[in-house]
């Protein structure tokens, strides 16, 4: 996916036009959603980067001096290490301070700031070292810690809103950076998914088979079924994480026949989604380039988003299997099965038995 | 049913499993009757193919009598002797309409996994792994076949089971190994390995114009049996194969060069040693041997078709001489599904009766003694049918 996202990249900066959002939330409404207030991140990173640089200037001035500040003995292992850290202080340092991807540098300070915690517990089980001072030096740079991870938060939420902000006043002027992080980031949702397939088959058929929204459930392998209340809104029913049910209803928010089909939870939705597909004409005719792009935040909000991804496939990975079957069903009118694709994880290459073809036909 | 069963590197066994159930559509069931071992089954039987999982029904080379057919079926009766290929297409994405078969993009419900280790993914195949589909195979009493209209052909009556087997593979595969030769009258084409596939690579080249054919491997019943199809023959380990290409092509370098051998290939010297010690230390998947020499044997301006399987990375890629030398690679598994119907009209014909390769034939019990044989090459074994 790696060559697609980066085609992605370069059709959006030859021509920002181009990729424009045809539909779901504009880049006005991304700004105005952006929670707005001081949040001072900038000043803090400069301070932070400034005594991240002077800490690293002591430590290769004085390694031994500074080891046994923080109470460890001071040997040539020792001086070693300090020099290590007080060289990484000053990169970091210097990384905060300039201009490119200042959260980014940030966060690469919270990595250091674990790898300092543990050689400082580790420092802890030595016989030589002095107790009291590493319990203060620990002390310390837990509390640097901390510093750093505001920090880099406000950062990034900073950064997002600029990129946001920018690309909202001026898409033709916005750069590269600015453009990526409103694809990446739509405003309010915790997950983000775009994926694409092309399908062999004219783009009629694909759009009149989504506009559908019944037979969604029929690729959509979370959801469980959708009933149309009227033209436009619609009641969907999902598995939720851990086998729960979630609801809501729905409506279309965009329809341009053949082209687009954009649709948004109402008010009052279990899991708060968006999402729109749009059909291209692939060239040479050779079928349908059908585009996907689903917002949602699952119940549990951005940490539930992040134990789905620990204990689950990644949401990129469940849209374009979801894509895959969709194909599967437009080209050949079935979804493709195998015997390992009925039981659990790893069904064995064997005919299933009655009971799995039960339980996951 | 009964069914051989991976069970583990170097370890099958036939159990009882599950009977097969019609889950699709367009699926059909057949009833085997007479099932092959693959010179690539014996890359998963070495454990060379991952993804592999204990109790994973082998086999793709089968045939048999249909037993039921999905409500959509409609080219398929109940009754109808069939041979199936061994790559699973739909016949109606792009790669389908296109007959590029064995690349279908809809046949493989375990792409994803394939898409890790080659960027995009191939059809699914019966019995080859999870990332490439985790299909039952065809070592068993019974097979589920999808897209049942797409795949499989009837096999006319009085044409025994041993002629038309290999429609399912090997002979498509070589033949399709000697068709991306580009053959023209006049052509040398060098073909490595004397193996089932070698053997109708060999025959194939032939069918399609070749003036010669020269074959390479070291077991003399398998150079013996390519002498008998009209091949000059080569023992790697009697002679330096360069040299002797040379010398027999007037310097020039076979036209076409064939590398019907594959991923596990038997290297001489330095090189060879450097193959398995890579391999077994993970450092390549492949062992290349036999790639590389038909690489730097192949005259200037000649084309080098790959046939054996590769499964995923391989070292000391003689690069320089393929661009150098204007040498053109072609690969894949075969499109079984465009070159049945033609190979079946020369069998009916009467221009090749592939049952020539046979040396044993079994009961499907008897499937792990079949491996054994089969991989250590034990009394001159060349293919091993198993019946049920």
């Amino acid at each position: 996916m790696a060559i697609q996202d980066s085609r992605q990249d370069s059709r959006i900066e030859r021509n920002p036009e181009a990729t424009a959002r045809p539909a779901g939330p504009s880049t006005r409404d991304l700004a105005r959603h952006r929670p707005q207030g001081p949040t001072g991140g900038e000043g803090l990173a400069k301070a932070i980067g400034w005594f991240s640089i002077g800490l690293g200037l002591a430590a290769v001035a004085a390694p031994r001096g500074m080891a046994r500040t923080i109470g460890v003995p001071g040997g040539s292992d020792d001086r070693d290490v300090m020099l290590a850290v007080g060289l990484r202080e000053i990169v970091s340092g210097l990384g905060v301070l300039s201009r490119d991807r200042p959260a980014g540098w940030m966060w690469a300070r919270v990595g250091g700031d674990a790898m300092d915690l543990t050689l400082l517990a580790a420092a802890m089980a030595s016989e030589h070292a002095d107790r009291n001072r590493l319990a203060g030096a620990l002390a310390a740079v837990a509390g640097i810690t901390a510093l750093d991870i505001l920090c880099a938060q406000r950062l990034e939420s900073e950064g997002i809103a600029a990129g946001a902000a920018e690309a909202a006043q001026s898409p033709r002027s916005r750069s590269r950076r600015a453009a990526r992080r409103e694809e990446d980031r739509p405003h309010r949702y915790a997950v983000q998914v775009r994926r694409v397939i092309t399908i062999n088959r004219p783009r009629e058929e694909i759009y009149a088979f989504w506009r559908d929204l019944r037979n969604l459930p029929r690729f959509m392998s979370h959801l469980e079924a959708v009933e149309t209340i009227d033209d436009r809104r619609s009641h969907w029913r999902a598995t939720g994480p851990g086998g729960t049910s979630v609801a809501w209803d729905a409506e279309i928010t965009e329809d341009r026949p053949n082209e687009l089909l954009a649709w948004r939870s109402m008010p009052g939705a279990d899991v708060d989604n968006a999402g729109w597909v749009r059909f291209e004409a692939a060239p040479g005719g050779r079928g349908t380039v059908v585009r996907v792009d689903l917002h949602y935040t699952p119940p549990a909000g951005r940490v539930g988003a992040m134990v789905a991804k620990l204990f689950g496939r990644s949401p990129d990975q469940e849209v374009q299997e979801d894509l895959r079957k969709l194909k599967q069903v437009m080209e050949t009118g079935e979804v493709t099965k195998s015997d390992a694709t009925f039981g659990r994880l790893r069904h064995p290459g064997q005919p299933p038995t009655r009971a799995e073809i039960e339980a996951h036909g | 049913m009964r069914a051989n069963c991976w069970m583990g590197k170097n370890d099958v066994r036939v159990v009882d499993v599950p009977d097969p159930k019609i889950l699709n559509p367009h699926d059909a069931i057949v009833r085997i009757t007479s099932t092959a071992i693959c010179g690539s089954d014996l890359h998963l039987y070495n454990g060379f193919i991952p993804t592999m999982e204990k109790g994973d029904i082998l086999g793709h080379e089968f045939m048999g009598e249909v037993v039921e057919v999905g409500r959509e079926v409609r080219k398929l009766k109940v009754g109808d002797r069939v041979v199936v290929p061994f790559p699973i297409a739909c016949g109606k994405c792009l790669s389908c309409e296109s007959h590029l078969f064995s690349v279908c993009e809809n046949s493989n419900p375990n792409a994803w996994m394939a898409e890790k280790l080659w960027g995009y993914s191939p059809a699914g195949i019966f019995g080859y792994s999870h990332m490439l589909g985790g299909y039952a195979g065809g070592q068993a009493e019974y097979a589920r076949v999808p897209y049942a209209d797409v795949g499989p052909i009837k096999v006319p009556d009085g044409m025994s089971d041993e002629q038309a087997l290999f429609l399912s593979d090997i002979f498509p595969t070589g033949y399709m190994g000697a068709d991306n030769c580009n053959i023209k009258p006049g052509d040398t084409i060098a073909v490595w390995g004397c193996g089932p596939v070698g053997q109708f690579a060999i025959r194939s080249a032939f069918m399609l114009g070749a003036e010669r054919v020269i074959a390479i491997d070291r077991f003399a019943y398998r150079l013996r049996m390519a002498e008998e199809a009209g091949a000059e023959t080569l023992d790697y380990e009697e002679v330096d194969v360069h040299d002797a290409l040379k010398e027999m092509t007037g310097g020039r370098g076979p036209d076409g060069c064939i590398d019907a051998v594959g991923m596990e290939a038997h290297g001489l010297g330095l090189a060879g040693a450097y193959d398995r010690a890579k391999q077994a230390l993970s450092l390549e998947t492949d062992r290349t041997f036999a790639l590389r020499q038909a690489i730097m044997n192949c005259r200037n301006g000649g084309t080098v078709s790959v046939i054996g399987v590769y499964g995923g990375f391989i070292d000391k890629f003689p690069m320089g001489s393929v661009v150098n030398r204007s040498l053109t690679i072609k690969a894949g598994q075969a499109h079984v599904q465009h070159y049945m119907p033609i190979l079946m009209e020369r069998i009916q014909k009467g221009e090749i009766d592939p049952s020539f390769c046979v040396t044993h034939t079994m009961r499907l019990e008897d499937a792990p003694k079949g491996y054994d044989i089969f991989l250590n090459k034990q009394d001159e074994c060349m293919k091993v049918v198993l019946k049920t």
